[in-house]
């Protein structure tokens, strides 16, 4: 058998009830191994809850089978709290009890160049939200996880130099032998970066390949009639 | 002896109260101490040690609120407001009149050796749980889905660290007495955050801030013959102002 087709992940009639709300009803969908997959809807559609609920941290009614001893990593959208504490950036990744040449390597790996040691020392508190952004990336990818789940990178956020957060992660599936889940409204995003698309708003609208199921006519549906629509005719 | 139950207590106390600033509970302490004012009234009554006393009512205190943030969606500071004065209207009810300075702001100088011998013993060990539990508490409170996502177990930290928090309450009233248990924790911490650039300063800092002022309150007080905990709290907040203006790098 083929490596590379191997499901990794199988959710079966998935339903999510928080706060006496239905957040997510009934989804069922598939991911092999290498894929790149994008939750894509609007806001509130439960794309988040999604990936906690993949994550393991959130109740669930259903089925959702990982491959045996799978590691996952995980980007969080925002850590509003952590400037509360002071910190730094080697001390980020002690909590995960990296060691010195695994923070070194990942570092080097999400493209920071400024000379290691230093930039070790500087507190959290004092990186641009670019920077920050690529730590999460770095943080997530320490233990050599299999599956990146991803929650919504800022879009159109300066992380430096010529690179965006896609190109990052394009580069970083390619060398670390990623699958990656990410939730996200962006359409280029989806366009360009994936090669598998799940629509939800709150209910799952179309999963596919998205040149495939991305009509005008499923956006309306997901987002509602004003949306406008540009496809990407670049390969 | 009281200089060595000052610095055990106001160095765990620092020390735990970094964690708990990082966790923006410091105050939590506050309705805490004020709780264990009725334990510290019955412990000065029938001539037990005052934070025997307390202990059980931390605990009620602990779980009262806990309960109360479950039940209603009151923000904590509310709750803690009713649990505080709650705890200090009790105790006057039945407080002696001439007891009440020790139960409000303490008094170290009745420690006797076997108690100092005890303090520093459980303050060693309280101090070994909180290092160990540290950087748990640390990705928890920076958030817990993050935590769960490493395997943490979420629910067993946080009881530890309650747990922890119980001991140090109790043990503080000792020195500080039940009103001013909460700066014990709160204001070393503060000033520790103010000069630390990573959490291994913070958490060093805040004991060293803890132990100092204890230690310099419970002297000047020989020397002015004033009562040591409010001197040991003046002194903390003196070092907090000084941190304030060494904070403009």
């Amino acid at each position: 058998m083929n490596k590379e087709s191997n499901t990794i992940l199988k959710v079966k009639n998935l339903n999510v009830v928080l706060n006496n709300e239905k957040i997510i009803e009934n989804l069922s969908f598939k991911v092999k191994r290498g894929n790149v997959l994008t939750v894509l809807g609007p806001n509130g559609a439960g794309k988040t809850v999604l990936l906690k609920t993949l994550l393991g941290v959130l109740p669930y009614e259903g089925e959702i089978k990982w491959e045996k001893e799978i590691k996952i990593g995980y980007v969080p959208q925002r850590l509003p709290f952590i400037k509360d504490i002071p910190m730094s950036v080697e001390e980020f990744f002690k909590l995960k009890e990296a060691s010195k040449e695994e923070i070194k390597e990942i570092l080097d790996s999400v493209g920071f160049e400024e000379n290691p040691a230093l930039f070790q020392k500087r507190g959290i508190g004092e990186l641009s939200s670019g920077q920050f952004q690529r730590i999460l990336v770095a943080w997530a990818l320490i233990k050599n996880p299999d599956v990146l789940l991803f929650d919504e990178p800022t879009t159109g956020i300066d992380i430096g130099g010529e690179e965006t957060i896609y190109t990052l992660l394009a580069k970083l599936k390619e060398k670390r032998n990623l699958t990656i889940l990410l939730v996200t409204h962006d359409l280029s995003v989806v366009f360009k970066f994936s090669n598998f698309v799940i629509c939800l708003n709150k209910c799952p609208i179309c999963q596919g390949v998205p040149k495939e199921v991305l009509t005008l006519e499923i956006l309306h549906k997901l987002y509602g009639e004003e949306v406008k629509f540009y496809k990407h005719h670049k390969h | 002896m009281s200089l060595i139950t000052g610095i055990f207590i106001g160095g765990a106390a620092g020390y735990l109260g970094t964690l708990m600033l990082s966790k923006r509970m410091a105050l939590v302490a506050g309705p805490l101490g004020h709780l264990t004012l009725p334990g510290i009234a019955l412990a000065l009554l029938y001539g037990f040690d005052v934070s025997l006393g307390a202990f059980p009512f931390v605990i009620l205190g602990i779980i009262l609120i806990w309960l109360f943030g479950m039940r209603t969606k009151l923000p904590m500071e509310a709750l803690t407001a009713v649990v505080f004065a709650s705890g200090v209207a009790i105790a006057f009810l039945f407080l002696p009149i001439e007891q009440a300075e020790t139960a409000l702001v303490g008094d170290i100088t009745k420690v006797g050796f076997a108690d100092t011998f005890l303090v520093s013993f459980l303050c060693l060990f309280l101090f070994l749980i909180i290092k160990k539990i540290y950087s748990k508490i640390i990705l928890i409170n920076i958030s817990e889905d993050l935590a769960k996502s490493e395997r943490i177990e979420v629910k067993k930290y946080n009881l530890l660290f309650l747990g922890a928090i119980a001991v140090v309450v109790a043990l503080g009233v000792k020195v500080v007495g039940g009103l001013l248990t909460a700066a014990l924790v709160a204001i070393p911490a503060a000033t520790s955050r103010n000069l630390s650039k990573n959490f291994f300063q913070f958490s060093l800092f805040g004991l060293f801030f803890g132990a100092i002022s204890s230690v310099l309150g419970i002297l000047l007080s020989k020397f002015l013959n004033l009562p040591a905990g409010p001197l040991i709290i003046l002194t903390a907040t003196l070092f907090f102002l000084a941190s304030i203006v060494l904070r403009k790098r």
